[in-house]
């Protein structure tokens, strides 16, 4: 039997992870670990050079739209490597019969978000296919941000020790759950939005004082679970949470009891993990608070040398198991 | 009072763990057989709070694990004809059946849709009139009663193009199955959910005729502490009986509305379990007053053959005799993402809980 | 699939509620429970409401935990005395 693509392989998860490192790494003859944006030397400087597809269904949600998630998704991907975004560029698949209106609004979303978080859309490209050929529209950006030397070592943590901090900047979860409740038509007690954001006036915030910042990731596909484990994997360290520590919105836990979801596992696409030395934890989260989008931020673990490459969650019962990477269906379209 | 964090507070566990630790006096093994209870225990951390001398086992509560291959290859059969719909619970997606599990089957062609209830799979028939749709009935005496009322609904709407496809199974028949065919427990964590429709006396027969603990069981983590010390407190006492832990929504009688439905709409047969084999009147089929509405006859359809041999336990897992780590697939050929048995299926399942949460400890 | 919760029914309509669970809210058959009004809980499974939530017996669950606790935690203050 031939083997197909699954929904699964483009969820985040395990089998993304095998889909990328069995049939492109190795083709492109990318070596090193994954980090979010490529690093490169650009004359006497660095960039950092990055790239993301849109495919969220629905095109609107509480809280944004595919053209705000995709300047959002690529200005993260670069922040969180310690860059400071500048450029983007953004490419448009449209099907037939998309209306023009709806491609406007999101449109200027695009332009709105890419103002207030000061970079420029600078090129870009347009395909038109026939009805049923995609569904209504998908979005690419890519980005470029320049990088200081002193903040190369956020993205690959090679700076990170044992008893280092791990810092969340808000409850995971929203963006997945947003979604969820759109497309499912639920409504909520009270109103929940995604936490779609642009993450690089925070992470310019705190990377004032670089030394102290040793990694920095921003939440997308597999959540909080798919980001520690993929960074314990990395830098093969240990990595102990703790469950109560973690901010999660009410609607969010409601949810995930009702579905058997774990909202570690869910996707966020405004919210990340940094982790910092111990002496400077307590002051980035308080820097993070005092901005609006890192009001619930939180010291939720810290970095072990015990079960390198795994996961511990102190349960907030007292019980303690391992927070897996999430595998098999997550939520296919969430971003 | 929300009946949730209530029962979530760690004095409340710690001072259960320290109970738990005086009393027990010697080695115990206890099995939960609530696919939810697997899933709790494991979530919530519970086997570190046991001392070594406490042993969980998981037995067969989990419906997505216990249902057949020749079940999902059914489903799929059916999904493929060209007007027809299956309406199923997202747990039975990657399933495997006998060459594929439903998640690669839609990725063949095949028109699968998760649902969250029975009524759901029926609205998609009332919204869609020219489309055949079949739910796939799974689960224990907890889910039946809701296919009940929605092929009751049907039947009263004249609805034509709705469908049943009926892997309901029964829960005690099984455990008496387990208990005739040797396995090595105490007790047993009795599965709560069950029991608000059957009611708590569902589970006598077993400490009168096998002399086991039972305990009817909640699912937060001082219901399932509470239970295990009720469990060892039984034990110590040589008192088997049924105790109701989860008094606050099971009786002994149980939901005698939810039973007149299973009775109405529903009648006993012989069973197919995955890892357990055939058990006598331990499954559900639709009363010959709701045949038209059961996908099985209504639709001819050719299945494969199934030849599959496999090194795979999950049939001793399930009665408690082996733990997962003891198969030799194991973390090697059977994982969450490729599944070789169904306990590493399921959420619920022994072998899924495992690998997730306690993974090389 | 064995999920089952306390819900919050927060309207009737016939056969059917809306109920809420940790502010999500969710369509119930209500056909299994009896006599239930705005404000009770129930346990939510697969879409339908298939018991009432008993205050009472759960109050006396948490009435049983409590007492355990306190045993515990008054038999460490006996030793220190």
């Amino acid at each position: 039997m031939n083997e197909k693509i699954t929904l699964g392989q483009g969820s985040g998860g395990r089998q993304a992870q095998d889909l990328i490192r069995d049939h492109f790494a190795s083709r492109f003859g990318m070596e090193g670990p994954m980090t979010d944006s490529a690093l490169l030397s650009a004359g006497e400087g660095m960039i950092a050079f990055t790239t993301d597809s849109f495919v969220i269904d629905p095109l609107f949600f509480p809280g944004g739209n595919i053209g705000k998630l995709a300047v959002c998704g690529t200005v993260n991907d670069l922040a969180v490597s310690g860059a400071e975004p500048r450029f983007l560029s953004a490419a448009f698949i449209i099907e037939e019969g998309f209306e023009v209106s709806e491609l406007d609004a999101i449109v200027a979303s695009m332009a709105a978000e890419a103002d207030a978080a000061g970079v420029m859309i600078v090129t870009g490209d347009t395909k038109v296919v026939e009805k049923g050929q995609c569904d209504r529209i998908f979005i690419n950006t890519a980005g470029v941000g320049l990088l200081p030397r002193e903040h190369m070592h956020i993205s690959s943590g090679v700076s990170v020790k044992e008893g280092d901090r791990l810092i969340i900047s808000g409850p995971p979860g929203d963006h997945a759950v947003a979604i969820l409740a759109s497309r499912r038509k639920l409504s909520f007690d009270q109103p929940l939005i995604s936490d779609c954001a642009s993450l690089n006036r925070l992470t310019g915030k705190i990377l004032e004082k670089p030394a102290a910042v040793h990694f920095m990731r921003d939440l997308t596909r597999g959540g909080l679970a798919a980001v520690l484990n993929e960074f314990a994997t990395m830098i093969s360290c240990g990595l102990t949470v703790n469950e109560e520590s973690v901010p999660i919105a009410e609607p969010v836990r409601g949810l995930c009891e009702i579905l058997g979801f774990d909202p570690l596992t869910l996707a966020s696409e405004g919210r990340m993990v940094i982790v910092a030395a111990p002496e400077a934890a307590d002051r980035i989260v308080e820097i993070l608070r005092s901005d609006p989008l890192g009001r619930e931020s939180a010291v939720i673990g810290e970095i072990t040398a015990e079960r390198r490459g795994r996961v511990v969650l102190n349960s907030s019962t007292g019980g303690r198991r391992f927070l897996d990477m999430p595998s098999g269906l997550l939520l296919p379209r969430i971003c | 009072m929300k009946f949730v964090d209530e029962f979530r507070q760690r004095s409340q566990t710690e001072s259960l763990a320290r109970l738990i630790a005086e009393a027990a006096t010697r080695d115990y093994t206890f099995m939960e057989v609530c696919g939810g209870h697997t899933s709790a225990i494991h979530r919530f951390g519970i086997p570190s709070l046991l001392p070594d001398r406490v042993r969980l086992l998981s037995g067969p509560g989990c419906p997505v694990c216990v249902t057949s291959a020749d079940y999902i290859d059914r489903l799929i059969a059916l999904a493929s004809l060209r007007d027809v719909t299956v309406a199923l619970f997202g747990d039975l997606m990657r399933v495997p059946g006998t060459l594929l599990s439903p998640a690669a089957a839609v990725a063949e062609g095949a028109d699968l849709r998760v649902v969250l209830s029975a009524h759901e799979a029926l609205q998609m028939a009332q919204s869609d009139p020219q489309r055949k749709i079949v739910f796939s009935a799974v689960g224990f005496e907890t889910t039946a009663p809701g296919t009940a009322v929605t092929v009751m609904q049907a039947d009263s709407e004249g609805r034509d193009n709705f469908y049943v496809l009926s892997a309901h199974k029964l829960m005690p028949p099984a455990m008496e199955a387990i208990l005739k065919d040797g396995t090595r427990i105490d007790g047993f964590i009795c599965p709560g959910h069950v029991a608000v429709i059957t009611g708590a006396s569902a589970f006598d027969f077993i400490p009168e005729r096998y002399g086991l603990a039972c305990v009817v069981a909640g699912f937060e983590p001082a219901d399932l502490l509470m239970s295990v010390l009720m469990l060892i407190r039984q034990v110590n006492s040589s008192s088997p009986s049924v105790e109701t832990e989860y008094s606050r929504v099971v009786s002994s009688k149980g939901n005698q509305r939810a039973q007149a439905y299973l009775a109405e709409v529903f009648e006993p047969c012989d069973a197919q379990w995955r890892g357990l084999g055939h058990i006598a009147l331990s499954g559900l089929r639709l009363r010959d007053r709701y045949r038209r509405f059961d996908a099985g006859t209504a639709f001819r359809v050719s299945l494969p053959e199934s030849t599959r041999a496999s090194a795979c336990i999950c049939g001793e897992i399930l009665r408690g005799l082996r733990s997962p780590p003891e198969c030799v697939l194991y973390a090697s050929q059977c994982t969450p993402e490729h599944p070789e048995g169904a306990c590493m299926v399921s959420e619920e399942g022994a072998c899924n809980s495992w690998f997730k949460y306690r993974h090389d400890e | 699939m064995c999920l089952s919760l306390p819900a919050r029914i927060i309207s009737i309509e016939g056969d059917m509620g809306q109920v809420s669970v940790g502010g999500v809210v969710f369509q119930a058959g209500l056909q299994m429970v009896e006599g239930v009004r705005v404000g009770d809980y129930v346990l939510l499974h697969a879409g339908f409401a298939i018991e009432k939530m008993k205050e009472e017996e759960a109050m006396e669950t948490l009435r049983l935990l409590k007492e355990m606790e306190d045993a515990i935690n008054g038999s460490d203050g006996d030793e220190v005395c």
